[in-house]
């Protein structure tokens, strides 16, 4: 709580206290602590002057902006129809079996959160998938399983 | 019919010296630069195809000296990634073309909105435009351009959610009137363009008005960037003349089994092949704001248009009943269709209730579901059914 | 001006009129579902929707603006089917179960699908694959998301007229709802109860919790001696629910419904009304007193009135650094509630356990208020249960009570004597003219300088209202007040409450008396009032409680003879000991989320 409270405190020192701040505040929130917690929301909303629902309401309009706890490497697999031919199944299936997870579960150990996203703008490379915010695209099963085993090892 | 064929064009990713190009725009007034703009015909490349120099001309006529240029980088149609590339190679251009614009309208600032899926771009683009305000500080023009991060939201690519988006609220479209122009960001005059369209403008600019509209057709002026994906051996991005006719396309990058092409992305419009010969890629006849996906036999349409289906289905704002609800009622009724459960003759009931949605929805997100919706269940009625 | 023509008739309208408005000129009604009166457009149902020639789509009458030569048409075949079509859309995302549901035969979704979409619905039902909640976590009302259908009513009236935003839209696409913050029970955020959005809600999804079955209990039980309260602003408002136009007084009536129904004592809240008036005037007085006088700089000024428990909980959540400058007078409900157990019950020799308590009010904020921990100084709950005008009418209904066609009748005595000064407390400036009538003859021994006793600086329906009244000629125990201005602000509607509070934390507000009411108008605009409700409507229950005001012998609180008798029998004096002991209450610190 404390802590949360000073980092929200030096993010809306940064980026201001009106209303358009929300967006950046809770986007540079999200990359430190990969997602939003109830605290979090409140002490944004003390600092905005706004209604911690109105936090939550714009929070959970956006699909980055996790509202339920997520690991520190969250995998978004891109579902749409591109990747969906291109062999996403596989590359979900190969990702379940490394993690041991389900889509929309997070590993034990907080490390990985694995979803599913729409297009995200690689269809040319499908299947593609963001890890944070680095894509990886063109995937094989074998090309996951090293890219997790590096992350893993980070 | 005007048909010029597959041109392969290079001007979006030409090298150019672009504060030679920014000297020379400023020299010049804003109607001067209206003028070429509305010269060349070039139309919106965000997908709906609104001319530019009219934009540039209502907004500039606004009389509240606080205007702002957007940039609307949101890219999320389903299969364009053409402004993901643009601002990765050039994003010189993008914030060139954004002050051009900002000379054209009377904007001291910009804004990028840029999507969440294409953050890892951020840094470089930081040091990008550090470098551009630079220039422009050296060319002695007062203007400024600020990021501003999406965070996955399809519908925030949809100009009046995007505003709401920049603002810190929810990104619900507003009622319209008033447009943009009028009333935009922050409540202001604004001209809101796509990436594409501020670097066209741009090289509109740098090469006349004239040799813009060598290219394309009476309707579709020039060329534009495509994001090729599916059932392609080139997949990628391709920057060619407006006007072509889907066959010519396809021949060009079909996998010799294509048998449809989902133009302009998933609220755009489905080709079978049957109709690749008559169809003209451009305002026309279909209009896409660069994707083209090629599916060739072996795929589903089926399976193309629940993907859209549930992709619309998530992605709608959820204000509106003939979006949020329709979307769920389309999506359902083609599964119960598909296993059975529905009679086959429900689809035209849905296909009503898609023509109910292109007048009645509040966005263009909801008025677009019928466009990909319709043009699937019409022509692989079939494949929908069995 | 602009000229437009709607249905081939022409009509003029000025410039920013909304095309829906300009057809309603024409006696052309449009349907309407997320369209309020009271609030900003939304344009999110389409319900609304009209074809305007040349235009590629239907447009939202509700959200646009006339504009010069328009040719717009209301009931094109294109709209009809449009039209149907949403509200089947509206219908397939909603538990339909109208014969078990509390607004049945009241609900405006229902009287669509009545005229629009009756027969057979294409649509397939989504409600089986949604996961609706229904909290009835808030003692006040129940949400119920399957009855929800999204007009956001609700979300505006609470950050619009409330300042609040204890709700507000989440998620996006068919997972779009109406959440509290994380979707946190009702009864665990920032919500002060006050029942805006209920009032403004078309359908069954925000509905009050009703207790009508518990006061049927008890007033079969033959063991218990129910007695009823009931407060100001119900009279000018029940008759709305019985069939009568807004603003007729059905005071008369009402008793003898009451009655009727079986409760053994009718009492009026406008007793404890005049009586929160000798106490909070009283308690004002010795603020200034201490303040002005004594120089104590403990004194907490403005002071603020305290019987809006919706918005004293507005402050216990949003500015708790205020709530010593609360009066700690408990509201007139509550006064009644503590005295019904002990007074009452002494003077009627009946044992206080065989009493339930019953009141009728404006307002869902009661319904809390009633329950809180602190309002148990009779040493039994001080009112048992609470009921909403609203739900009085139902009570007449289900009884039979052919209400138009009843004689009048008169208050039970004890605690039913009234003056016009209580009964103004309906209104927004009410308490305040109130207190002014009584504090200013106490102080100067004469009458407010006003012509017939209306202090009509306090009156009206201005958000926030600002009043100095100067004070001379005192009588020797107020001399210290001689000359003095006593500077006064009103202000009704949380929003307007909210000025005035950044005013205050902001030490720039130079009142020493602030009467609040959480609603809009006051009481007769309170949540727990009969529904549809606008500005209209509001002004019109406001005319007729000055006009109840007028018509009594009596119309300063002081003069109850009641009132007299309980201070001489029983309180003693204005703040005494004992009154502090039943009659005042402290506050307590809440989360602000
Ligand atoms: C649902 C929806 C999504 C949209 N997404 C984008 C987008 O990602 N990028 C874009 O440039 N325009 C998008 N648009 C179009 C914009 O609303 C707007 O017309 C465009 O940015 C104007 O720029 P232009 O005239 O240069 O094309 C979208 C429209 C809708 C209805
Ligand atoms: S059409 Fe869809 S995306 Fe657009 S406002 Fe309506 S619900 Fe939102
Ligand atoms: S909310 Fe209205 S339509 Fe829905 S069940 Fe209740 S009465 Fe019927
Ligand atoms: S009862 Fe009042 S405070 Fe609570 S949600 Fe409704 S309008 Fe907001
Ligand atoms: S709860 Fe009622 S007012 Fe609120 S959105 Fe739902 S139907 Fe509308
Ligand atoms: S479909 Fe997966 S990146 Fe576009
Ligand atoms: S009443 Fe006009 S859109 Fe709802």
């Amino acid at each position: 709580m404390y802590q949360i409270g000073n980092l929200v405190k030096e993010l809306s020192d940064k980026h201001g206290h009106a209303r358009e701040s929300l967006m950046p505040i809770l986007q540079a929130i999200v990359q430190k602590h990969n997602y939003l917690t109830d605290e979090a929301m409140v002490e944004v909303a003390r600092e905005l002057d706004i209604s911690a629902a109105e936090v939550y309401g714009t929070a959970s309009f956006y699909t980055f902006l996790d509202t339920q706890m997520k690991g520190k490497y969250v995998i978004r697999v891109c579902k749409t129809i591109t990747c969906s031919m291109k062999g996403k199944g596989d590359i979900i299936q190969t990702l379940e079996e490394i993690l041991k997870i389900k889509v929309g579960e997070t590993t034990t150990d907080r490390q990985f959160s694995l979803i599913e996203t729409n297009c995200i703008g690689w269809c040319h490379k499908a299947p593609a998938i963001l890890i944070n915010e680095m894509p990886y695209t063109e995937l094989t099963p074998e090309k996951v399983n090293e890219i997790i085993k590096d992350y893993m090892h980070k | 019919m005007e048909n010029k064929g597959l041109t392969k064009v290079d001007l979006i990713f030409e090298k150019i010296d672009s504060k030679k190009v920014m000297v020379k725009a400023f020299a010049m007034s804003s109607a001067e630069i209206i003028q070429s703009m509305l010269d060349s015909g070039l139309k919106g490349r965000g997908g709906a195809g609104f001319p530019t120099g009219l934009k540039w001309k209502y907004t500039a006529a606004e009389k509240n000296p606080d205007k702002y240029i957007v940039c609307n980088a949101d890219e999320g149609e389903p299969g364009t990634f053409k402004d993901r590339e643009i601002l990765d190679r050039v994003s010189n251009k993008v914030h060139g073309g954004m002050a051009i614009a900002g000379k054209a309208i009377g904007a001291k600032k910009g804004f990028v909105y840029l999507r969440g899926e294409y953050r890892y771009l951020l840094p470089k683009l930081m040091i990008e435009l550090d470098s551009f305000h630079k220039m422009i500080h050296e060319i002695g023009f007062d203007f400024s351009i600020e990021y501003r991060m999406g965070s996955g939201a399809y519908i925030c690519g949809e100009e009046s959610a995007l505003f709401e988006s920049i603002e810190g609220k929810r990104g619900e479209p507003r009622n319209k009137p008033p447009y943009p122009t009028t009333s935009g960001v922050f409540e202001k005059p604004t001209s809101i363009n796509n990436v594409e369209t501020l670097v066209t403008a741009m090289m509109i600019i740098h090469h006349g008005a004239q040799n813009f509209i060598q290219y394309g057709t009476k309707d579709s002026r020039g060329s534009k960037v495509f994001s090729v994906s599916g059932d392609t051996p080139t997949p990628g991005i391709f920057e060619l003349a407006l006007g072509m006719t889907v066959q010519q396309f396809v021949n060009e990058f079909g996998d010799g089994d294509t048998k449809a092409v989902q133009v302009g992305g998933a609220s755009g419009f489905c080709v079978p092949r049957k109709k690749f010969a008559e169809t003209i890629i451009g305002f026309e006849g279909v209009p896409t704001g660069g994707s083209m996906k090629l599916f060739n036999s072996s795929r589903s349409m089926y399976n193309v248009l629940h993907n859209y289906l549930d992709f619309f289905t998530e992605e709608s704002c959820g204000q509106c009943t003939p979006c949020r609800v329709g979307c769920q009622q389309l999506l359902k009724g083609v599964e119960k269709v598909k296993k059975g459960e529905a009679k086959s003759t429900y689809l035209t009931e849905l296909v009503k209730l898609a023509d109910t949605m292109k007048i009645a929805a509040k966005c263009g997100l909801g008025q677009s579901v019928g466009n990909a919706f319709k043009s699937i269940v019409g022509n692989f009625k079939e494949e929908i059914i069995y | 001006m602009i000229n437009l023509f709607i249905n081939d008739q022409k009509v003029s309208v000025i410039e920013g009129t909304t095309v829906l408005a300009a057809a309603k000129k024409l006696k052309i009604n449009i349907p309407t579902l997320c369209n309020h009166d009271d609030l900003c457009v939304a344009g999110n149902c389409r319900v609304c929707l009209v074809e305007q020639k040349g235009a590629r789509t239907l447009m939202a009458s509700c959200a646009t603006p006339a504009s010069e030569g328009m040719e717009i048409h209301t009931n094109t075949l294109k709209v009809r089917n449009a039209r149907k079509h949403i509200v089947e859309l509206l219908l397939s995302e909603h538990r339909s179960d109208c014969t078990k549901c509390y607004k049945n035969q009241n609900c405006e979704l229902q009287s669509l699908a009545n005229d629009y979409a009756f027969g057979d619905h294409v649509f397939l039902d989504l409600v089986e694959d949604k996961k609706y909640n229904i909290d009835r976590s808030s003692p006040s009302f129940i949400k119920d998301d399957s009855k929800c259908i999204r007009c956001q009513r609700c979300v505006r009236t609470c950050s619009e007229l409330q300042y609040i935003s204890a709700i507000s839209v989440a998620n996006k696409g068919a997972h779009q709802k109406i959440s509290s913050f994380h979707d946190r029970p009702m009864s665990q955020v920032v919500c002060t109860n006050c029942g805006q959005c209920v009032n403004r809600c078309p359908t069954g999804a925000l509905v009050e919790k009703t207790y009508i079955d518990q006061v049927w209990d008890a007033i079969y039980d033959p063991d218990k001696h129910v007695v009823v309260q009931t407060a100001p602003a119900v009279r000018v408002a029940l008759g709305e629910d019985l069939g009568y136009d807004p603003g007729e007084r059905v005071t008369g009536k009402m008793v003898n419904a009451l009655r009727q129904l079986g409760f053994n004592s009718v009492l009026d809240t406008d007793f404890s009304a005049d009586l929160t008036i000798m106490e909070e005037g009283t308690e004002l007085l010795v603020r200034l007193k201490k303040a002005l006088v004594d120089g104590d700089k403990n004194i907490s000024l403005p002071m603020f009135t305290s019987c809006s428990p919706g918005w004293i909980k507005f402050v216990e959540h949003k500015y708790p650094e205020f709530l010593p400058n609360l009066s700690t007078c408990k509201s007139p409900q509550q006064m009644f509630g503590a005295l019904a157990k002990t007074y009452y019950a002494k003077k009627r020799k009946i044992d206080p356990s065989k009493i339930v308590s019953v009141s009728i009010m404006p307002c869902t904020a009661k319904k809390f208020e009633a329950d809180r921990p602190e309002m148990r100084s009779s040493g039994y709950k001080d009112v048992d249960y609470v009921l909403t005008t609203r739900e009085l009418a139902v009570m007449i209904k289900q009884a039979g009570i052919d209400f138009r066609n009843i004689e009048e009748a008169n208050y039970d005595s004890i605690m039913g004597d009234s003056t016009g000064a209580a009964v103004i407390f309906g209104a927004t400036g009410g308490v305040m003219e109130a207190a002014l009538r009584t504090a200013y003859e106490i102080v100067t021994g004469r009458e407010v300088p006003f012509g017939n006793l209306n202090i009509t600086p306090v009156r009206g329906m201005d958000g926030v209202k600002e009043a100095t009244i100067k004070i001379e000629g005192c009588v020797d125990a107020w001399k210290f007040l001689e000359g003095a201005e006593l500077k006064v602000a009103i202000a009704h509607g949380l929003v307007n409450a909210n000025k005035i509070m950044k005013m205050t934390r902001e030490g720039k507000a130079p009142y020493h008396f602030v009467e609040i009411m959480a609603c809009p108008g006051g009481c007769i605009g309170g949540g727990g009032q009969p529904i549809p409700t606008n500005l209209e409507i509001r002004k019109k229950r406001m005319k007729a409680i000055y006009l109840e005001d007028e018509h009594k012998v009596l119309r300063k609180s002081h003069e109850n003879p009641d009132v007299i008798a309980i201070y001489k029998e029983f309180l003693d004096q204005p703040n005494s000991h004992k009154s502090h002991e039943l009659l005042h209450t402290h506050y307590v610190e809440r989360d602000n989320y």
